[in-house]
């Protein structure tokens, strides 16, 4: 079976974002930049079932600016056969990436499509749920446990009180969540390796495709800042403030 | 006019707090407001819907498999039904986040996600990079598919309305999705993201079994008892605890924080919060810059004090 994982270049989940002063988004420029943590469990998904003999090819693809092939290299190094980028220097929103991925599932034909659970820089936590919409497939988001079998895939889903088992017909959409795996670390002769791995670009308009944006950002501002307190020196203290000040208990 | 149609979440028994939140929301956008209850044995949770101020109309759709309905049934049965109407909210549940997606690729539409403020009807305002900026957004699409961050909003009341409530054709069920199983944590704790007071235990507490000290305090505060994603991670406690950017989001009057150092993406889930404070032994802890009242002290000495100084009667 062939699997295919979209990945996403993002503001590395270390960096502490800036709101720039226009209000028109946050700084990204000179910003330290990695692949979407969520999308790296994908990854590593993918390549464990692989490496048990479920799956023959991955195939990692992303959307956007030239830069993301850094991402798309780090997907090789952790595994993946090969790679596509879909180059657009426009801004895409998770209708039009669906769009887009659901064109090239028609080009690729897998019978399984890994995806991160949500981006940490939009956190819309959409793009899965609508690809398996527009394909008429399956969905199990949320994933922390995936068993794939030769016509279904099981799926363990984190729902809010616990969890929740789907078993879905293949071809399916799997989104992950945090507890699915621990990716791995990229060892150096993997990304030299990787360096060799076939990766093709594709123009986003080759996909005849309606990427045009949906949503307008207005603006975007600093949220409310909150104000550290005092402290406290014992325990009697802060239950005599927490009852006479606070009056929260 | 705007014409809302909000999805409930329920247990088939009773409304969940993150459907009276959407229903302020709705409120807000202004227009009616219908509200879709599907499920199975659940007249009791349509007639609560329909107790609900401001609800023109309670749409009740009853079938076995929307008992625990899979995304793909419920997106079925929404889309059709979401054509005619302007918005589509739901809770920000994990519910509302598994089909909602589903609804606006099958209108071709976008979606806005996990909104904490409504500008207009076509406006809103959604956090972004964890909770970092706040985005305003516009929707240029005929109908908005919304779902709704539950802290957002206040929970709308319960009685004072009396909508209709009409029955509605249930859909096929699809074949391509099964439920299996489900595994739900009991408690008799409140709800996480309902309760007044959360208190939290994160990495410091050392194990699973050093959580009954965390529990205590709660049982004595009448809250729920919340983890950090290290703790999770741990596996000191169930995935459902966790509290934080990718877990449950809470803004209750009281948060406190123990043996939580305050890492971001913690911060996004709880930094609503009326009252926040922390018990950490680490004074650098990033989790004493946003607390009103921080204790800088040893937990397992900590813990035992302040539960039999909350004994005695205040």
């Amino acid at each position: 079976m062939k699997v295919l994982v979209p990945v996403k270049r993002v503001v590395d989940y270390n960096v502490k974002v800036r709101v720039k002063a226009d209000g028109s988004g946050v700084e990204t420029a000179n910003v330290k930049h990695s692949m979407n943590p969520f999308d790296e469990i994908a990854v590593e998904e993918a390549v464990r079932l692989k490496e048990a003999g479920r799956v023959e090819e991955i195939v990692a693809v992303s959307l956007g600016e030239q830069s993301s092939q850094e991402t798309l290299r780090t997907a090789l190094a952790m595994g993946a056969d090969r790679a596509i980028l879909v180059a657009t220097d426009e801004a895409l929103q998770p209708l039009a990436v669906a769009k887009a991925l659901a064109a090239l599932v028609e080009r690729e034909q897998p019978g399984l499509v890994i995806a991160g659970k949500q981006a940490i820089d939009d956190d819309a936590n959409q793009t899965a749920q609508m690809l398996a919409a527009l394909l008429g497939w399956g969905q199990g988001t949320f994933a922390c446990g995936v068993e794939l079998g030769d016509d279904a895939v099981t799926v363990s889903r984190e729902v809010d009180g616990g969890t929740q088992t789907v078993r879905l017909k293949l071809p399916a959409v799997v989104s992950t969540d945090l507890r699915l795996n621990e990716p791995r670390y990229v060892k150096l002769p993997n990304i030299m390796k990787a360096k060799k791995k076939q990766l093709d670009v594709i123009d986003a308009g080759e996909l005849g495709v309606d990427l045009a944006p949906r949503l307008t950002t207005l603006n975007v501002a600093e949220p409310p800042k909150r104000q550290g307190g005092v402290k406290v020196a014992s325990v009697a203290e802060l239950v005599e403030k927490l009852r006479n000040e606070a009056k929260v208990i | 006019m705007a014409n809302v149609l909000i999805i409930a979440e329920h247990d088939n028994a009773a409304l969940g707090q993150g459907t009276l939140s959407t229903v302020t929301a709705a409120a807000e956008i202004g227009g009616d407001v219908d509200v879709l209850v599907a499920g199975h044995d659940c007249r009791s949770v349509a007639d609560a819907a329909a107790a609900l101020p401001g609800v023109a109309r309670v749409l009740h759709s009853e079938a076995p498999h929307y008992e625990h309905p899979t995304a793909e049934d419920m997106a079925a049965l929404v889309t059709e039904l979401a054509r005619g109407y302007s918005h589509v909210l739901a809770p920000a549940s994990t519910f509302g986040k598994n089909f909602l997606p589903r609804v606006a690729a099958g209108l071709d539409v976008a979606m806005v996600s996990d909104i904490v403020g409504v500008e207009s009807a076509d406006t809103f305002r959604r956090p972004i990079y964890a909770g970092n900026a706040i985005a305003t957004v516009q929707s240029q699409d005929a109908i908005k598919v919304v779902s709704v961050r539950a802290t957002g909003f206040d929970p709308a009341a319960t009685e004072g309305g009396s909508a209709a409530v009409e029955s509605l054709e249930a859909m096929p069920h699809a074949d391509i999705a099964e439920f299996v199983d489900e595994s739900l944590t009991s408690s008799d704790r409140p709800e996480l993201t309902a309760a007044e007071i959360v208190v939290s235990g994160g990495r410091g507490l050392g194990s699973g079994e050093n959580f009954q000290l965390i529990e205590r305090i709660a049982d004595r505060l009448g809250a729920a008892v919340g983890a950090s994603r290290a703790a999770v991670d741990a596996g000191f406690v169930p995935n459902d605890y966790q509290v934080g950017q990718t877990g449950k989001i809470v803004a209750p009057k009281l948060y406190i924080a123990v043996g939580i150092s305050g890492a971001i993406q913690h911060l996004a889930g709880m930094k609503d919060s009326k009252v926040v404070v922390a018990i950490n032994k680490d004074e650098e802890a990033p989790i004493f810059e946003i607390a009103d009242y921080g204790l800088v002290a040893d937990l397992f000495e900590a813990l035992p004090e302040l539960e039999s100084e909350l004994d005695k009667t205040g």
